[in-house]
């Protein structure tokens, strides 16, 4: 895992290229400014989304700098999986504001997503069972050749590479996903990630089936898209992985950010607190969620 | 999972000689069992005719050939069926749109046309077919505009179009039935006329063998050109050979069956042709809805597999929730799956009136129940995601070949009944049963 990260450039319009710039920019200050005080990658302010009676997320708000990575934390069902699904244009949020580089953000579904350059990689993984690991890297963003028709063959050519760098073992490329392992089949999806020129990746429990060195292989790999200066946001219940990946981290509990902090500012066990009672360390910034002291 | 990843590996050592064959040659065991259940069918129904009435009238260039025009119409709804099953969806109201465009078709033709064109007009029946296959189109976009932004089961959809486009066809001629269609028209449907004749049999064989050398010789360097496994030369040489010699053989069989003696004294009188002492020998060739089948097959075949829309196709069937989060706009491609559905069944009901030379209220009549046991038997996966368009044209073939048959032999309409329905059910716990074991 020396070798540059994957950044295929794919035929047509680069894939961070923002979407006809539907954004206007806004007056108003940024709430979470940090210490750097750089205009964040990602800004997600007041996020609120219910299904049915349940506020999966409520009133939440997380930001990202570029080269960043930023952990979210929290218990199952605190929200973590839905907040960022709002970002990947997965969910339509019920309140709240998405700006990216400063401007508001037009995210309506994942298409306008992937236009602002971000990239998924989901906790059900979101394969097509039935079609191929290729098929799948390249799927909604299929390489064409100049009659318009699927290039599979330059599209294998391409899925060979990027996995060889995930899973050097991985060799089957004519099945269909759902003949995987499931180890396997993450992989594949780590890989449609990070095929495209991503300015911001989303990681909802990227390593949750992986062996030790593919999930060792994963970190290396996060620590060289962090040094591209991408904004990567890791939800992961690994603790230890997230304080050897992470530099802030935001904990979520019942749908509210009961507060984020600096890996360095905070040790892990005041962050299982954060976690599991919702109580806020000095080193860190408490949100709406946070136990009153 | 585990276990399955390490399958291919162990199956390497301790595969028999039949397995590797198939596995070298890439040739689906799917696709052999449903020939053998073809032979099955045409070598039984051969044998019970010989045996029971006293002659085998099943394997005749005459039963074979008309066998091939009969498939056209249900082969080539079964193409669009597959797309529509595999995005997990269905359409029960195939034969009612064929119906309904083939009395469009058969009103405006025998009706206005003529009216304004004058009678045999040589334009007549290319708007006559430009309407009823626009006709199909709309009424399947639209069955697919309430199915995908209106989020309305697409069973329930169809199923009401099977009874509204049935009524609506009834209503546009008021239930008369509308005949004769235009001369040239009734060339789509086959029949001596509408037949290429044996030169032009022989020119689509050439055509055909040098498509398949040209394919599998493409394939193969592309695959070299990226350094990726290769079939080896032995199993290339051998579907080569295979697949010409199948297309022969086919050509070989439509030139053998000679036109009527009455139509060729006909053609021979118009054209001051002196009839030899043996009888002059006419040979059909491929009928024309044979070659528009053949035409569709190779059409749907490429949208399949490869294009964008065929792509989406199939991982909507997969997985819809996926194939929406990586982007594809999965309420259009439905859309468009039911039009091209659509745009089939005009294309189908211009055959199917044609060869009747009328279009009447019954017409298409249960083809719904035809074209998707074609689908299902052809190896398409009610649970979506699976199938494939030669697999419903043969499929189509056995059920045709089923209907002919016992029409041969003399089955009475309620056994047809009885044993569509069964072969239909016994179809999809094939299918199951083929599944499990698959996995
Ligand atoms: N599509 C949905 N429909 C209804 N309720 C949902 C839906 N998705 C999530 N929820 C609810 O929203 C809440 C937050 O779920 P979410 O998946 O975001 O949790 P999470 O923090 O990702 O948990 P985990 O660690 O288990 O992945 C849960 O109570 C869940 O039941
Ligand atoms: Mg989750």
């Amino acid at each position: 895992m020396n070798a540059k990260p994957a950044r295929t450039r794919t035929a047509g319009k680069p894939a961070t290229a923002a979407p006809a710039r539907k954004a206007k920019p806004t007056g108003q200050p940024k709430v979470a400014a940090a210490a750097n005080g750089a205009t964040p990658l990602v800004e997600m302010r007041d996020i609120s989304i219910a299904f049915g009676g349940v506020r999966a997320v409520d009133h939440a708000s997380v930001d990202l700098y570029p080269g960043e990575v930023v952990g979210l934390l929290g218990h199952n069902g605190a929200g973590k999986s839905t907040l960022i699904k709002i970002l990947s244009g997965a969910y339509p949020r019920d309140h709240g504001q998405i700006y990216i580089n400063g401007q508001e953000a037009q995210i309506a579904n994942p298409r306008d997503a992937k236009a602002y350059g971000i990239e998924t990689i989901y906790q059900t993984l979101a394969l097509a069972d039935n079609v191929d690991a290729a098929a799948n890297l390249f799927l909604g963003r299929e390489l064409r050749t100049r009659w318009g028709t699927l290039d599979d063959v330059a599209m294998e050519a391409q899925a060979r590479k990027v996995m060889g760098r995930l899973n050097p073992n991985f060799r089957r490329f004519k099945d269909p996903v759902v003949a995987l392992s499931g180890g396997q089949r993450q992989s594949v999806a780590i890989a449609r990630a990070i095929l495209f020129n991503a300015r911001i990746l989303i990681m909802d429990e990227p390593t949750a089936a992986l062996g030790p060195q593919e999930t060792a292989q994963v970190a290396e790999l996060i620590k060289q898209l962090k040094a591209d200066g991408i904004g990567i946001f890791l939800i992961s219940h690994d603790i230890h992985d997230v304080f050897d990946l992470a530099d802030r981290v935001f904990v979520m509990k019942n749908g509210q950010v009961v507060g984020q902090a600096p890996t360095v500012a905070v040790t892990k066990d005041e962050v299982l607190g954060m976690i599991i009672l919702g109580k806020c360390p000095p080193g860190a910034i408490p949100g709406p969620g946070a136990m009153a002291a | 999972m585990s276990d399955i990843a390490a399958r291919p590996v162990m199956a390497a050592d301790e595969e028999g000689p039949f397995r590797r064959f198939l596995r070298q040659t890439e040739i689906d065991s799917r696709l052999l069992g449903m020939v053998g259940a073809l032979a099955l069918i045409w070598i039984g129904f051969h044998l019970y005719g010989y045996f029971v009435n006293g002659f085998g009238a099943f394997l005749t260039p005459r039963n074979l050939w008309n066998l091939s025009v009969q498939t056209a119409s249900i082969g080539i709804m079964a193409t669009g069926m597959v797309l529509v099953i595999v995005t997990r969806n269905i359409d029960l109201s195939v034969g009612s749109v064929l119906g309904l465009c083939a009395m469009v078709m058969g009103v405006m033709q025998v009706w206005y046309l003529p009216q304004w064109l004058g009678l045999g007009h040589p334009a007549l029946w290319i708007i006559t077919v430009i309407m009823g296959l626009a006709v199909g189109t709309a009424v399947g976009a639209f069955h697919g505009w309430l199915i995908a932004y209106l989020r309305i089961p697409a069973f329930i959809v169809t199923l009401g179009g099977l009874l509204v486009w049935r009524g609506v066809a009834y209503l546009i001629a008021r239930g008369e039935t509308v005949s004769p269609v235009d001369s040239r028209f009734a060339l789509l449907g086959g029949g001596p006329f509408g037949s290429i004749g044996a030169t032009g049999s022989w020119i689509v064989g050439l055509i055909a063998c040098a498509a398949i050398v040209a394919l599998i010789i493409t394939g193969r360097r592309q695959r070299q050109r990226f350094q990726f496994p290769v079939r080896p030369v032995w199993a290339e040489v051998f579907m080569a050979v295979v697949g010409c010699g199948f297309v022969v053989a086919v050509v070989l069989l439509v030139n053998s069956y000679p036109w009527p003696v009455g139509i060729v004294r006909q053609y021979a009188e118009a054209r001051g042709i002196e009839i030899p002492d043996g009888g002059l020998f006419i040979a059909h060739g491929f009928a024309i809805p044979v070659l528009i089948l053949l035409a569709v097959g190779i059409a749907m075949t490429f949208i399949a597999t490869r294009t964008r829309f065929g792509r989406y196709v199939f991982a909507i069937g997969g997985n819809p929730e996926a194939a929406e989060l990586a982007g594809i706009n999965t309420r259009w491609v439905t859309l468009k799956v039911f039009a091209l559905m659509g745009f089939l069944c005009g294309l189908s009901a211009v055959i199917a009136s044609a060869r009747l030379n009328s279009a009447t209220n019954a017409l298409g009549t249960l083809d719904e129940l035809y074209v998707i046991a074609s689908a299902v038997i052809g190896g398409t996966s009610l649970a979506g995601g699976l199938g494939t368009i030669y697999g419903a044209i043969l499929g189509a073939l056995v059920m045709q070949s089923l209907q002919t048959g016992m029409v041969l032999v003399g089955f009475d309409s309620a056994v047809q009944q009885i044993v569509v329905g069964t072969v239909l059910v016994v179809a999809v716990l094939m299918d199951t049963i083929y599944r499990r074991r698959a996995r």
